[in-house]
């Protein structure tokens, strides 16, 4: 095994043992920050597969601003400090789930070494596949147009969540239908 | 390095998202549960762009485009959290049963049939 090999199946354990903790910690603010240790060590992944620029990408925006987003939300939900006895649904749903789950895993797992268990990704020469500078021309040479309706949807989504916290919306003031006089 | 190494890891975390998703009550634990979905795609999108060399780079641009989404996901699906904790004091999501049908009678066919 290289270097980069053993490097991505120990950020791999990383990122599924931190994801793991995730959906089995009881404390509201930890699993948020487990998240974090998962998103990161997805994104080393992504800088040992040569994508530089989505790994840096990642780690601005998932880790960065999405993660907040959760503190912030857990923040205003009123979120206990401390660990929760209600985070999780009964046992029989959690047995039903944890099938579900390992039911998934085991299919998936089992047709993905089927189909691609002898092939090798090439990550020698060329190794500005993923740089900033071939992904933005990619970026606005090709994928130009998806690219602006990406905007106008983040627009509508910026919107929404504005028109969804306002508590004056669709409230009209009394003294202000009486129409031109 | 095996193109399985980055498909495995992937596909054990979009099973411990949607395990997160069906387990977890609280719904800001359901969207990281969601976000942990998103990555793993986000991760075989990137594996399978570098395994095929593409000149478009279609697979990391795609990803660019989850994660701009992901964050637009985010960004709606707190406001809505937030709106139901303001109007029904709770994150909890088995406590919102408010648009959820009656439990049938015994007989089965009673409220159907009128």
């Amino acid at each position: 095994m290289s270097v980069v090999e053993v490097l991505f199946v120990l950020l791999g354990i990383v990122a599924v043992g931190s994801a793991l903790l995730v959906v089995t910690t009881n404390q509201l603010v930890h699993a948020a920050l487990w998240l974090v240790v998962c998103l990161g060590s997805v994104a080393g992944c992504y800088l040992l597969l040569s994508a530089e620029f989505v790994a840096w990408v990642q780690v601005l925006i998932y880790v960065g601003a999405v993660v907040v987003l959760l503190l912030f939300g857990l923040m205003l939900t009123r979120a206990p400090i401390g660990a929760s006895t209600d985070l999780d649904a009964g046992l029989g749903q959690r047995a039903v789930a944890a099938l579900t789950a390992g039911g998934l895993a085991g299919i998936v797992i089992t047709a993905l070494v089927d189909a691609f268990s002898g092939e090798r990704i090439d990550l020698g020469g060329d190794v500005s596949t993923g740089s900033s500078a071939s992904a933005g021309s990619a970026l606005f040479r090709g994928w130009v147009l998806p690219f602006e309706v990406l905007s106008l949807l983040l627009l509508a989504a910026l919107v929404g969540a504005i028109v969804l916290s306002r508590r004056d919306v669709g409230v009209e003031p009394e003294a202000a239908d009486g129409g031109p006089t | 390095m095996p193109l399985l190494m980055p498909l495995l890891v992937a596909a054990l975390l979009f099973s411990i998202g949607a395990y997160g998703v069906l387990v977890r009550r609280n719904a800001i634990l359901v969207l990281m549960s969601v976000e942990l979905m998103l990555n793993a795609v986000n991760l075989n999108l990137v594996a399978f762009d570098v395994w095929l060399r593409d000149a478009l780079l279609s697979g990391q641009v795609f990803t660019l485009f989850v994660i701009t989404i992901a964050a637009a996901e985010v960004g709606l699906g707190l406001a809505i959290v937030l709106l139901v904790f303001r109007n029904r004091e709770t994150s909890q999501l088995d406590l919102l049963t408010e648009l959820r049908e009656e439990p049938s009678d015994p007989a089965g066919v009673g409220t159907a049939a009128r």
